[in-house]
């Protein structure tokens, strides 16, 4: 159906793409896989049009194509979910369907509407018309892009990340959707770095690395010979645990907040010192509103936030960081890295102190050691627009400091690969162990919660349904959690 | 009484036709991501346009013709500058409308108080023999009832049509736009260009009816800066930018009559009363929105009257307005 031959992409020196060659059948789903920055997004946006390529020939059912916008891709059948959201936050949900579509001078609502439905009971999605992508999920607002794509007659689909920050729930109807397009005859190329999601959902599979295509797998396929193509020298990364917790010394006393989604009832919580929790919950039920009030980042409504005896309630953002209460929001381009810095400006902002003048060459250096550090595939000039997904990811957790007394961290490893993912959290559980400071995380995926959390707190519209500890746990019990039925307490 | 009542409203009406023209230019110019600061300038010197124009040729069309011109070109140049060049939009728009009061000034010396063409009242048949409504809304110029269904129209425009939704999705996210097969600079050139003609209409008005002639001051001086506040006023719907004209006119007017009223109180005060009084609006505008965010869940049903205006009231800007788009 699709032929990449002999693509090539260049930024400058860096060669993006070095020569792939892929192809994709009718009806397969076909994964594309390999670290951050290994040129997977690229190669997707050349082939829906977004980027020019530097050279290589593309082909569709045989016949070649000039793929050099994305309208040109579109009337090819080639139509692409981005990685991140590529959506009209503050229109409603049926102008974002109708944006870019064919029509007369006058737009239809009601042609759109009836469009909407039909993909959408299809699909087995569902749709409030007149909200707003600003109010839906991440998973919701996936949904609304393929409706779109499919609205328009895509025949093939590519998906960058799509399971990233999104609920198993919402995971499962995705996946159930895709298995009926490719049943239909669609194409669907899915760009993942979850092992799990390739073995069950596709048929094929081809892994890049540096550039280049370095495997290609058919069904079936097992996630260990994925891995070891990925990552031909490290081996498993493993995550060294030991569970000292030392005295409770973060307060949250009868707390209170809300949001646009969702009002969060009274809580009282301690954190410990030595401490990693894990906060779970479907997308909107509180936990990341929690995680924003403890930072100190949303306001609360009553209660109080206390760390040791110091009283944090209400006070600003640099009286929380002074005494050691650091955020990293999930949103990584839009709240935590400035588009059009480069990275030792970064570096410099956060790190320079109270002098008048930055210190050029010390701030180089440093910034060389967190790219060292943390495997960003980066030099300290590049502009942080320039990284991929998963790097800029890297880079905001390295921004940290050394010796924070409380990290929260919103979907810390979204867009991670395997090996990332891994180092991060040895480089966060190095930090806990060794300065006593304490880890609060939400993340949309259990399995990572149970992985490496000491403790996991579950909440459900706004309420804290279980707190306990992680080890003798019953992923029942969580499952029971997140449904709205209240677990006793440890 | 009623000789007063039919003043204020027909002077409000007349008073507020080049501030909704120019507010509601700016509106499309910003609802594709465009901030145009040099209204101010682009008014006044489409205005020494207009007046220049039909002078030479006593003819109102040319002169309105001339005003359109002017508007379209230095939103030509705005645009082009910011969109292609990635100028700043408030460095440029902010010089671009100083730049212009100044050449309209230099221009404008040759046109100091001459008699001009004037733009004469055209009363609607049966309608303006209707008892108070009749003078005070139907005896008006063409342009004034143009002004009247501008709303309407650039609602239907921005609603209901496929050029409208590409306005406001290019406003919105020009990168997602651009993945759906626009052009977000063109269309965002085009609609600075459709703002600027809008501008300059609004200038003629003012120096073909409302403060006909030219002059130093000439009177129009200080408007488009108003406009540019009532676009956020209105939080760029069409309507509510047009109603925020309406009362800034009306502050206007009953800054004359007040003047009358109480002629002990210095005239500067009325002069200037509507300006901090607009600036108070918007602060309050600001604070109830600040408040509804803050407060919602807690306190909804008690005040539910104020949160259904506080949310009429408060609609964010276009996501991207002000920045600029690099493909
Ligand atoms: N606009 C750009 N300018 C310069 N270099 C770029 C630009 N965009 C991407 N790159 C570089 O191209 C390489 C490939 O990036 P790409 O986004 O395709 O990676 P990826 O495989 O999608 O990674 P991830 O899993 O982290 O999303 C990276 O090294 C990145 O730094
Ligand atoms: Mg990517």
């Amino acid at each position: 159906m699709i032929r990449l031959e002999n693509i090539h992409k260049d930024y400058g020196s860096v060669k993006a793409n070095d020569g792939v060659n892929l192809s994709v059948r009718p009806g397969s789903i076909h994964a594309l896989l390999g670290e951050n920055g290994a040129g997977k997004t690229t190669l997707m946006k050349i082939l829906s049009g977004f980027i020019a390529k530097t050279s290589g020939r593309i082909f569709v059912c045989g016949n070649e194509v000039d793929i050099s916008s994305p309208v040109k891709a579109l009337k090819a059948g080639i139509g692409m979910m981005y990685q991140e959201p590529m959506d009209f936050p503050q229109m409603t949900v049926l102008d974002n369907l109708m944006a870019g579509r064919p029509s007369g001078f006058f737009i239809s609502r009601k042609k759109a509407l009836h469009d909407l439905d039909r993909f959408s009971s299809d699909l087995g999605f569902s749709f409030n018309p007149a909200s707003n992508p600003a109010s839906l999920t991440l998973g919701e607002r996936q949904q609304l892009e393929m409706i779109r794509l499919l609205s328009l007659g895509v025949k093939v689909l590519i998906l960058d990340e799509p399971t990233t920050g999104i609920t198993d729930l919402q995971k499962d109807v995705l996946f159930f959707s895709l298995r009926r397009l490719a049943k239909l005859g669609h194409s669907i190329i899915l760009v993942s770095h979850k092992m799990d999601d390739v073995t069950s959902l596709c048929d094929e599979a081809t892994v890049m690395r540096q550039g280049k295509v370095s495997g290609h797998f058919s069904r079936p396929f097992s996630s260990q010979d994925l891995l070891q193509c990925m990552f031909p020298s490290g081996g498993d990364v493993d995550i060294a645990d030991d569970y000292q917790p030392g005295d409770p010394f973060y307060f949250l006393d009868q707390v209170t907040a809300s949001s646009s989604r969702v009002v969060l009832k009274p809580i009282s919580l301690n954190f410990r010192q030595g401490e990693i929790v894990g906060l779970a919950g479907l997308e909107g039920s509180g936990q990341e509103l929690l995680l924003r009030v403890a930072a100190g980042v949303s306001h609360i409504h009553t209660g109080a936030i206390r760390i040791g005896d110091t009283p944090l309630t209400a006070r600003s953002m640099k009286a929380y960081q002074s005494s050691g209460v650091f955020f990293v929001p999930g949103s990584r381009m839009e709240e935590g890295l400035i588009s059009g810095l480069t990275l030792s400006d970064h570096v410099a902002l956060c790190r320079s102190g109270h002098t008048l003048f930055t210190r050029k060459r010390a701030v180089e250096s440093q910034t060389s050691r967190f790219i060292e550090n943390f495997f960003i595939k980066a030099s300290p000039h590049s502009l942080v627009d320039s990284l991929s997904g998963g790097n800029q990811q890297k880079f905001l957790l390295s921004l940290l400091p050394d010796t924070p007394r409380i990290l929260f961290l919103e979907n810390p490893t979204r867009g991670l690969d395997h090996d990332a993912t891994a180092a991060i959290w040895n480089i966060l559980k190095t930090r806990v162990r060794h300065s006593g400071s304490a880890v609060v995380f939400s993340s949309s995926e259990l399995d990572e919660i149970l992985q490496v959390a000491h403790r996991v707190l579950v909440f459900s519209n706004g309420e804290l349904m279980m707190d306990r500890l992680c080890h003798d746990l019953d992923p029942h019990d969580i499952g029971q959690a997140v449904s709205g039925i209240k677990q006793t307490k440890y | 009484m009623n000789d007063t009542l039919i003043l204020i409203v027909s002077g409000v009406i007349a008073g507020s036709c080049p501030v909704l023209f120019a507010a509601l230019g700016e509106t499309l110019s910003e609802k594709a991501g465009v901030i145009n600061l040099s209204l101010d300038g682009c008014l006044l010197l489409s205005a020494l346009s207009a007046f220049a124009a039909s002078y030479q040729t006593s003819s109102l069309m040319i002169g309105f013709l001339a005003a359109m011109m002017t508007g379209a070109l230095v939103s030509l140049f705005l645009g082009i500058m910011t969109l292609y060049f990635r100028v700043s939009q408030v460095a440029l728009g902010f010089v671009l409308s100083l730049f212009c009061r100044d050449l309209a000034y230099f221009f404008g010396n040759a046109y100091n108080r001459l008699q001009g063409v004037e733009v004469g009242p055209l009363p609607i048949p049966f309608l303006s023999d209707l008892p108070v409504i009749g003078p005070s809304v139907f005896s008006h110029n063409i342009v004034v009832y143009l002004s009247f269904l501008l709303p309407c129209a650039l609602w239907i425009y921005s609603d209901k049509t496929k050029a409208g939704l590409s306005m406001k999705s290019v406003g919105e996210n020009p990168y997602a736009a651009y993945a759906r097969g626009y052009n977000p600079r063109l269309i965002r050139l085009c609609h600075v260009i459709a703002g600027g003609i809008l501008t300059g209409i609004g200038g003629a008005a003012f120096s073909l009816f409302l403060k006909a002639g030219w002059g130093r001051p000439q009177g129009c001086e200080g408007t488009g800066w108003i406009a540019l506040a009532l676009v956020i006023f209105g939080s760029w719907n069409m309507f509510r930018v047009a109603l925020g004209c309406y009362i800034f006119s009306f502050l206007q007017i009953m800054g004359l009559l007040f003047q009358q009223w109480f002629s002990d109180v210095p005239a500067q005060v009325f002069q200037v009363a509507p300006f901090p009084l607009m600036i108070f609006s918007l602060v309050l505008v600001y604070f109830t929105n600040r408040f509804s965010e803050t407060s919602v869940g807690r306190n909804q049903r008690k005040y539910r009257l104020f949160f259904l205006t506080a949310r009429f009231l408060s609609k964010p800007a276009p996501s991207h307005l002000g920045k600029t788009f690099e493909p």
